[in-house]
């Protein structure tokens, strides 16, 4: 069956399914244990996952499959793109419980249910192997985000909960045509055998369409993202760091998985929009993260940017670009997920995140400033953390297929820099004139529980990638080879008048590099 | 012509009109202490019929099924398949009713036998390969219906539901006949097989008006847009566990009936029929969604609701296959026990009195004072609006894949976009119940028996109804492949 001879996937979808129904009759305090116990318990799980998963193995692992549906079937199985967003949630969720125990007082057993249950919804979208069990969970994730958002969000929780609802779900049902068009034309919805099957170009063109509509609302691209801001400022800070770090994954991980491998034509065709939209996306929400007075508003347009830098990177259609927008992925799941909590300790101690309501928390906040910094310079790309590698690695990508488009980014990280020192001048540094804000005390234990382990995986990820890039890389280059096909032409090499030298493979992109 | 054949074939029927009668003289003298006891015969009626329908539904020596009557009525799986719904529907209606009238002053034994006189004729109805047959099977189901919904006669809404559902389905019936006797006229037969020899290629006037009403009188039956205008008021006027039985089992036997006569009767004619049916299957989609939005009774807003999923059961119509018939069957396994669901839910709102509540306000913050009934409500609605995983995804999904498969892509595509505005009002409810503060209306019941209904119905349109997958998917697929 597997490595492992029993379903661990299985049991990884089962085990807080279980947990969930469970949790909705148990107390408050018995179900917080619960769901902690529950999310520790999985990402043990992971970590069994993670140590027996064989690197340079089939491209397929775990694989389970059970004909259980009739036109569809239980098909589980994950490379090692989906085990690292798999190894990214279950790293979240127990942080994410954490950071609800004492923020959450009213119907703590249903709150504990629905985080829960959508743990199973994101474990089950990347290891889906069955086209049609992956869009039920895709769109399944709605149903208890929407409660999330509703019943424990801010002030402005039920337009925030309605626009989340209504734009995700008409972003993907046009997805579900689609599939069902290609599953009558391919005659199989095994995701596997999909990504092998040739599409007629023509038809291509609209199902890369209906996908994208899906996944850029998802992600979110420009213009598209305006939920996003909605729904992360009313979201408790838990749902926030659901929401940044695993659910806008979603997004690049359906680009991944069935747009590129699946249409390459029409993803090279449609290379222009997506990087019209993301050069938008860049400048654009940079600068409205710039004259955000909120602090979540602003992480939010944060996050829409890197988003933008994703997509950037995978359009590339090359290793770099592709492995780099996987590692940003990771690398803003945790970064984004970490600055949220920041976010949330200290609306937690002032119930304001008015950014103006804050500074000199350096003074007495130390441990919190440290941290803060340390994620704020993460979010920046520094060198030496997580930001850094995927963005540089994106940006490396993207310049052999377009130097002006990269440009265009790189301008985006330079703005990305300037809002989030902005921002962290105003909150950690300055006299502390409120005397509420003085009143604060530092981290307790459990918010550095919660923060500490978010700050040791960035700093690993930006000191020794290769642990995150050695699982990804065979199944980067099984994509490249599949793409490689439809793969543009770099602009730079245009000029160089190298009609011999095809741009293919490492070999043709090192003597490019040194020719400049 | 072997009568003993014809007679078992109708045994369903003969078995409820023969319980009807007896039952109606019990009634007559037993009086209103009867009524119990006749909605257990009645109940155990429908349970004998169900046993035939499915021994015809299942042992394969009836698998060709067969005429009966001189080709006035067919024994087929179709029939037998969508009368094992309609009777499950009849079961939960009279199970669900006496504490209902007994609450609202006196349970009258005529609504068993009502429901019984209605059930044969919807058993006519989707067992008719004949006009004749299908307008008696339709007038009988018709003619109890208009008097079960005024049945509590001293509340003026019921009077009146039960008189516009008189007035306007009595020009609906006149519209029907007229386009029985037109297509009578051209085509020499009330015969389905005989007309749809007899009309072939591109239709003169006479005979395509004829189609037209005949689409347009079942299309008031199935309350599809235009026609759909007595829904709302009916469904809010009549009591609701009357309502409950409107909006699943006649609407499953008007349904499969306009299914049979346009694959039997107007099978050839596909160009005529199939853009009507288009333009009925999206309006009612989009109308069915929109006209939701304002509702503030929560029987008004399910009946838009169910005027919404009759549109979506019509693109499997639309697609005209094999398939697209099957994913209508299916579809409507899961719209019985999705509507049958959220009328009882609709049932237990009452006060602290026992009076029935109906209108929205009511519900709000129904999750915090009581979470069982509201967690069903909001499976109800989720699943209604066809979000997963809940199963109701699974019948859009089916009717939807059949559209594709038959080449109707923009057909699924601007049906499947119109769904995210339905999904506006459900997820309105959603929210009035979990989100809104408490306002404590709603009083604890301790039904057992209603609880307990419910619990089913949201078990089956739980995300455990996809293990149902692959014993149904044969069993639609059969019924509908006896149409072809």
């Amino acid at each position: 069956m597997n490595q492992l001879d029993f379903p661990i996937l299985s049991l990884m979808l089962g085990l807080p399914m279980l947990a969930a129904i469970i949790c909705l009759f148990l107390g408050a305090h018995a179900a917080r244990l619960l769901a902690l116990a529950t999310t520790l318990a999985l990402f043990a799980l992971g970590i069994v996952l993670w140590a027996n998963y064989d690197i340079g193995g089939p491209q397929w692992q775990y694989v389970e499959r059970v004909e259980l549906f009739g036109n569809f079937a239980w098909a589980l199985g994950i490379d090692g793109i989906s085990m690292m967003l798999i190894m990214l949630t279950v790293f979240l969720m127990p942080i994410c419980i954490g950071a609800s125990w004492e923020s959450i007082k009213e119907r703590v057993g249903e709150y504990m249910a629905a985080f829960l249950f959508m743990e199973v919804l994101m474990i089950g979208v990347f290891a889906a192997q069955d086209i049609f069990l992956f869009y039920i969970l895709f769109e399944a994730g709605l149903i208890p985000m929407y409660l999330i958002i509703g019943i424990w969000g801010g002030a402005n929780r039920i337009y925030a909960s309605y626009k989340f609802f209504l734009y995700t779900l008409l972003g993907s049902v046009v997805m579900l045509i689609a599939m069902l068009w290609m599953v009558q034309d391919a005659g199989t919805s095994d995701i596997p055998t999909l990504l092998n099957y040739d599409f007629a170009p023509e038809a291509q063109t609209w199902l890369w369409l209906a996908f994208f509509a899906s996944f850029a609302v998802k992600m979110p691209m420009w213009p598209v993202h305006t939920w996003l801001p909605d729904a992360h400022v009313q979201a408790p800070t838990a749902g926030s760091v659901i929401l940044a770090g695993v659910l806008l994954k979603m997004g690049g991980y359906g680009f991944l998985r069935f747009s590129l491998p699946m249409f390459p034509e029409a993803s090279e065709q449609f290379i222009w929009l997506v990087f019209a939209l993301s050069m938008v996306a860049v400048v654009y929400t940079s600068l409205v993260a710039l004259v955000q007075q909120d602090m979540k508003k602003l992480i939010a347009y944060s996050s829409v940017a890197h988003m933008a830098i994703v997509t950037l990177g995978l359009f590339a259609f090359n290793r770099q670009g592709i492995e780099g927008a996987i590692i940003v992925m990771l690398s803003h799941g945790l970064v984004s997920g970490a600055l949220f909590l920041c976010v949330g300790v200290i609306y937690d101690r002032l119930h304001t995140r008015e950014i103006d309501r804050y500074g000199g928390l350096s003074i007495n906040m130390p441990k919190y400033a440290l941290l803060f910094m340390l994620f704020t310079m993460a979010s920046i790309g520094l060198p030496g953390t997580s930001g850094f590698v995927g963005e540089f690695l994106s940006l490396v990508g993207l310049y052999k297929v377009n130097s002006w488009v990269t440009l265009v980014a790189t301008t985006g990280i330079i703005l990305g820099a300037g809002y989030m020192l902005y921002l962290y001048r105003r909150v950690a540094f300055g006299e502390l004139v409120h005397d509420d804000v003085k009143a604060m005390p530092d981290l307790s234990a459990r918010e550095m529980a919660l923060l500490a382990p978010i700050a040791a995986a960035v700093m690993w990820m930006g000191v020794y990638p290769e642990s995150f890039m050695a699982p990804i890389r065979g199944d980067v280059g099984t994509l490249v080879a599949r793409i490689d096909r439809a793969a543009p032409e770099g602009d730079a090499h245009l000029k160089m008048g190298q009609a011999t030298a095809a741009p293919k493979g490492h070999e043709a992109e090192a003597g490019h590099g040194e020719s400049h | 012509m072997d009568y003993r054949l014809s007679l078992i074939f109708t045994l369903p029927e003969i078995i409820l009109s023969v319980s009807g009668m007896i039952l109606l003289l019990l009634a007559a003298w037993g009086g209103v202490k009867s009524a119990r006891l006749i909605s257990i015969l009645a109940v155990a009626a429908l349970f004998g019929s169900s046993a035939y329908a499915l021994e015809f539904l299942t042992n394969p020596s009836f698998e060709f099924g067969g005429d009966a009557f001189y080709g006035l009525y067919r024994m087929d799986g179709f029939g037998s398949f969508s009368k094992l719904l309609i009777y499950f529907a009849a079961i939960v209606s009279l199970i669900i009713a006496p504490r209902f009238f007994k609450d609202n002053g006196t349970y009258r034994p005529e609504y068993p036998v009502l429901i019984l006189f209605a059930t044969v004729g919807m058993g006519m109805m989707v067992s008719a390969v004949d006009m004749l047959t299908l307008y008696i099977g339709l007038e009988l189901n018709s003619l109890s219906a208009y008097v079960l919904a005024s049945i509590i006669r001293n509340d003026v809404r019921s009077s009146e539901a039960g008189l516009k559902y008189f007035v306007l389905g009595s020009l609906a019936s006149g519209m029907l006949l007229f386009g029985i006797s037109l297509v009578y006229g051209f085509a020499g037969s009330t015969s389905f097989s005989v007309i749809a020899d007899t009309l072939t290629g591109d239709l003169s006037t006479g005979p395509l008006i004829g189609v037209v009403l005949v689409l347009a009188g079942l299309a008031f039956k199935i309350s599809a847009v235009p026609f759909h205008m007595w829904t709302p008021d009916v469904y809010e006027g009549a009591p609701t566990p009357v309502t409950a039985f409107f909006a699943s089992a006649p609407k499953v036997a008007a349904i499969a009936l306009t299914v049979r006569v346009i694959i039997d009767a107007f099978g050839g004619q596909t160009s005529t029929w199939q853009q009507i049916i288009v333009f009925v299957a999206l309006a009612s989609i989009v109308l069915g969604a929109v006209a939701a939005i304002g509702q503030q009774n929560i029987k008004r807003l399910l009946a838009y609701s169910s005027i919404n999923n009759v549109g979506f059961l019509l693109i499997g119509l639309a697609a005209g296959t094999a398939q697209g018939i099957s994913a209508m069957l299916f579809y409507l396994i899961i719209y019985v026990a999705m509507t049958l669901g959220s009328f009882i839910c609709v049932m237990e709102m009452r006060d602290a009195e026992g009076k029935p509540l109906e209108s929205l306000s009511s519900l709000a913050g129904l999750s915090q004072t009581r979470p069982g009934l509201a967690a069903a409500f909001a499976v109800f609605m989720f699943s209604l609006a066809g979000i997963p995983p809940l199963f109701g995804f699974w019948g859009k999904f089916l009717v939807f894949d059949a559209a594709v498969a038959a080449g109707m892509l923009p057909l699924a595509v601007i049906g499947i976009a119109a769904s995210v505005i339905g999904a506006f009002y459900y997820i309105k409810v959603v929210k009035i119940i979990y989100f809104d503060d408490p306002a404590g209306q709603i009083a604890k019941t301790g039904h057992k028996t209603e609880n307990g209904l419910i619990g089913l119905m949201a078990l089956a349109v739980s995300p455990l109804g996809y293990l149902t997958i692959p014993l149904l998917a044969p069993v639609t697929a059969t019924a509908a492949q006896a149409l072809f």
